[in-house]
């Protein structure tokens, strides 16, 4: 079966910086490549942050500042998982349960239903 | 709940997955996570998440994840270790096999028993791990000595919660309702969505205390959940749009609770009938909280007066749940943050109903064997318990020594001397669990004897360690995790053996094969250890463990295994049920069979019966002849998805994510002082310093800074003076010894003033040595300019001199 079409859908309002999508896609590729991953060099996925910005003075619950998965060149949807049935390791294993995987269109569905801040990333 | 997988399973490629759920060691609360581990050739090649397991569904931390990391880290240590006590501090071990072990520490603990008697032997856990359930029976009954130590000032962790618990609430562990009990979970008929979850001096998606997996909050704030966050740092959580921030200065927390029942009751918002039902003291308390209107709150609180009465009104509603944090243990004033907290549980009408505040029943599960180990020591020497007369709020609740009163003892060999020490999983001077740790280091060192166990050399060992006893992980041994140590069990999990890598021993067969040799019998002439059969461990622990589950769950260890683990549901309401008390009334399991608003036993023990606010003893405000020098208030203790406490520093994935501790500063503050992001910051007050790098955030007050706890470097030089740099950026340094609550609970490790300067590296930093607040006045004010006036000082009767 061909994944050409798939992405990773981002729920970035829950991404919690956790680091889990990180780690977990650094044994993948270990795994996968034979090869030790260097988390400084060659991640197979990075967390970006954008703020905090404080939107209003005087407003101690005006904020924005999430963080935001984003997958490196590295990134290979985790076919064989895919193949086997399973979710990419980081999809599966993220804390917060804010990455899906799955065809584009299906994904651009899902942030419809889901509503802001979602992303959909196609590495 | 059944799970459909046999537990262990051969996989094609010759493979086998065991699936289990997450403790420890390395350090974590028992969440319980669960975990498949594959094994290959005697090496754990994959951890994955359990995708079977209700709580976690497969998601898994990156402490988790690099289980095969940590398990064959090169610096594991395998295999008992001995060195000679003069050689203390150097590295100068000599591998020994487990025969000479036994003999060796038997033949100590016999000679200090016989010679001393057995108070002579004191044993220390540590916080967390799964050690928090096997050090007191290690005491009282392998070793048979009834001086048990968490050694943390003022028993800052958890206990005082417990405690307060018991007098005011009669109950165990409050917790938060995350449906954690149920197998459907939120789908559970009986279950309510809390409307808002406030979480008072905690993090829960990082700390994951005592058995709560802090991203249930992600997943009840996707279903509609509202977070209050109550911490002096704006954080992630409380960003998050919808949810409300409530920042506050540090150790502010009392005023903040009084003030926030002040506006209840001004308002008319509470459930008045709920209290005329259930609650002691509603007349007295309306009275104290009137001392705290929102403008008077504002200023010693610093959160704005209109901010606290939102927050107040959200609280009023029905169901909240408040999941109340370490901020409420690490503070002199910390038995009325507590009190208070349930106050405005109960006075709203949010004690053990749906999708509030769940309690355990009085009696923890599977959790009492542990203290019922104290039948093994004769009640002459139970009366020995080093603190035990001169702090009954503590020790009436906590079967430990008073952790303050253990180090003057140490220091001073009165009432009589400490011959021998045991770590059990406790690195008490990088630390986590002490303050003023030079001072217990300069102790430790002088001791006859002391035993380690632990999963890698640290500081501590290093320093003081004779005897060192290799620890298996999380994936190397059986056991049972159980949320909450047995006092709130949301539910209770299986932790089976993958792998086992050297000869190492877990905490249980440490006990049993000790227990076993030493061949104790107490009292009544019956021995603890030697009923547990098979000579060896695949025997005698699962017997061990059938043995605690089958009276009162009626399923062995094996089926527990199969099952995967078990979630015992939950009744709300009990204290309408009579579930709450032995007697089997309707009430709750305190003095007066309600819940105390004004405490009876507070009373007694000579403290305010209702809370109050205490201004933090070490501010600028407390001691203005130093608010120049020490303008900023220090906070410490958050926590960090890569690492627990003062563990998983020498793994390289997760040190990835914080190489060095950082210091938080407001960009203005930092601005005066010539800092800028990544620059080394030297934190100063009266008891110590540290060095840890500048990190500039607009989420902090620009009054406050806020340091990294557990921070050495496995890195460096091990060997004294320097062990592995353990002084360097040392925060609890800066919080001082003894300088407790009246009831002997809460130390200040989150609200001492400090200074702060750029300095150049980390390395050249020179320690400062720790000046006793009651017995060292004269040099506090010689050297380091204090009034001694303005010291706090309520504990002179019970120090030793």
């Amino acid at each position: 079966m061909s994944y050409e079409n798939y992405g990773l859908l981002v729920d970035y309002r829950y991404c919690s910086n956790c680091h889990t999508c990180e780690v977990a896609c650094k044994y993948h590729l270990q795994q996968t490549l034979g090869r030790e991953i260097d988390l400084d060099k060659t991640p197979g996925i990075v967390v970006l942050e954008k703020g905090p910005f404080h939107l209003e003075e005087g407003n101690p619950d005006a904020w924005d500042w999430s963080y935001i998965p984003m997958p490196t060149a590295l990134c290979d949807l985790c076919v064989d998982r895919l193949e086997r049935g399973e979710k990419p390791s980081c999809v599966k294993q993220c804390l917060a349960a804010c990455m899906e995987v799955g065809p584009l269109d299906e994904l651009a569905r899902r942030a419809t239903e889901i509503g802001h801040r979602t992303l959909i990333v196609r590495p | 709940m059944a799970m459909s997988r046999e537990w262990r399973r051969e996989n094609p490629d010759g493979s086998v997955t065991v699936r289990s759920c997450c403790w420890s060691p390395p350090g974590d609360h028992p969440v319980g996570c669960g975990l498949l581990l594959t094994v290959k050739d005697g090496k754990l090649i994959n951890v994955e998440g359990d995708e079977e397991h209700s709580i976690t569904n497969g998601r898994l931390c990156i402490r988790a994840l690099s289980l095969p990391e940590i398990v064959h880290s090169p610096e594991r240590i395998l295999y008992p270790m001995k060195r000679d006590p003069k050689d203390r501090g150097k590295d100068a071990w000599t591998r020994i096999s487990w025969d000479e072990t036994f003999d060796l520490v038997c033949g100590k603990v016999n000679y200090f028993k016989d010679e001393y008697g057995a108070q002579s032997i004191l044993v220390f856990g540590g916080t967390g791990r799964e050690a928090c359930i096997y050090y007191y029976p290690l005491g009282f009954s392998t070793l048979q000595t009834p001086n048990v130590c968490y050694g943390q000032s003022g028993w800052s962790c958890y206990g005082p919660r417990c405690s307060i618990t018991d007098y005011i609430l009669g109950a165990g562990y409050p917790e938060i309702d995350f449906a954690g009990y149920f197998e459907d979970r939120y789908n559970n008929p009986e279950f309510e969505l809390p409307k808002y979850v406030v979480c008072w001096g905690k993090m829960p998606l990082a700390s994951n205390g005592d058995g709560l997996f802090g991203h249930a909050l992600i997943d009840m704030m996707r279903l509609g959940t509202k977070i209050i966050m109550i911490d002096p740092r704006i954080t992630w959580l409380g960003a998050i749009e919808g949810n409300i921030n409530l920042q506050i200065k540090p150790g502010s927390d009392a005023a903040v609770g009084l003030g926030l029942a002040n506006v209840i009751i001004e308002e008319g918002l509470q459930d008045q009938e709920w209290i005329d039902a259930w609650c002691y003291g509603w007349d007295e308390f309306v009275e104290r909280a009137k001392e705290y209107p929102p403008e008077r709150v504002e200023e010693l609180a610093w959160c704005s007066a209109e901010q606290l009465r939102k927050v107040a009104r959200c609280m009023a509603e029905k169901p909240v749940s408040i999941a109340w944090g370490l901020a409420v243990d690490q503070n002199p004033n910390g038995s009325q943050v507590g009190h208070i907290t349930i106050i405005l549980q109960a006075i709203t009408g949010n004690i053990d109903i749906p999708g509030g505040l769940t309690l355990g029943p009085p009696s923890a599960l599977l959790g009492k064997w542990r203290m019922e180990t104290r039948k093994d020591l004769a009640p002459d020497l139970w009366d020995m318990r080093l603190g035990a007369a001169e702090y009954p709020a503590l020790s009436n609740a906590m079967a430990t020594t008073h952790p303050d009163f253990t180090l003057d003892v140490l220091e001073t060999g009165k009432p009589y001397e400490i011959k021998m020490c045991w770590f059990n999983s406790s690195n008490l001077l990088a630390p986590t669990c002490s303050a003023a740790p030079t001072r217990w280091h300069d102790a430790l060192i002088k001791t006859e004897f002391n035993v380690v166990q632990d999963l890698f050399m640290t500081p501590t060992a290093m320093a003081c360690a004779d005897v060192f006893l290799p620890l298996p992980t999380v994936a190397e041994h059986d056991g049972v995790v159980i949320t909450h140590y047995g006092r709130n069990t949301v539910f209770l999990g299986a932790m089976n053996e993958a792998l086992r890598l050297g000869e190492t021993k877990s905490d249980i067969e440490v006990c049993i094969e000790f227990g076993k040799r030493l061949n104790n019998a107490g009292p009544d002439g019956s021995s603890t250890w030697n009923v547990f059969e098979g000579d060896t461990r695949d025997q005698f622990v699962p017997d061990f463990f059938t043995k605690q589950l089958e009276p009162e769950l009626g399923f062995d260890f094996d089926e527990l295994r199969r099952i995967g683990f078990y979630q015992p549901g939950y009744t709300y309401r009990k204290y309408e049920k009579g579930m709450l008390r032995f007697d089997g009334e309707p009430g709750f399991n305190t003095v007066t069979g309600m819940v105390e608003l004004y405490s009876t036993l507070f009373d007694a023990w000579g403290e305010d019966p209702l809370p109050y606010y205490e201004e933090p003893r070490w501010s600028p405000v407390s001691h203005p002849e130093l608010a120049e020098r020490y303008p900023l208030m220090m906070t410490t203790g958050s926590r960090e998805y890569s690492s627990f406490h003062s563990e998983h520093r020498q793994i390289p994935t997760l040190r990835h994510f914080r190489t060095y501790p950082d210091i938080e500063i407001h960009p203005d503050v930092a601005a005066q002082y010539g800092i800028e992001e990544g620059d080394w910051v030297e934190v100063e007050n009266p008891f110590g310093r540290a060095r840890q790098k500048a990190h500039l955030v607009i989420t902090i007050d620009p009054r406050v800074v806020h340091c990294r706890h557990g921070w050495w470097y496995p890195e460096q030089d091990g060997e004294e003076p320097n062990l592995f740099g353990t002084w360097k950026s040392n925060v609890n340094t800066l919080v001082p010894h003894f300088d407790i609550g009246r009831l002997g609970f809460g130390a200040p490790f989150k609200s001492v003033f400090c200074s702060i300067k750029k300095v150049d590296d980390l390395d050249s930093i020179v320690p400062k040595r720790s000046y006793d607040i009651v017995k060292e006045q004269d040099r506090l004010a010689e050297v380091e300019g204090v009034d001694p006036a303005n010291i706090v000082d309520i504990h002179r009767e019970h120090r030793i001199y």
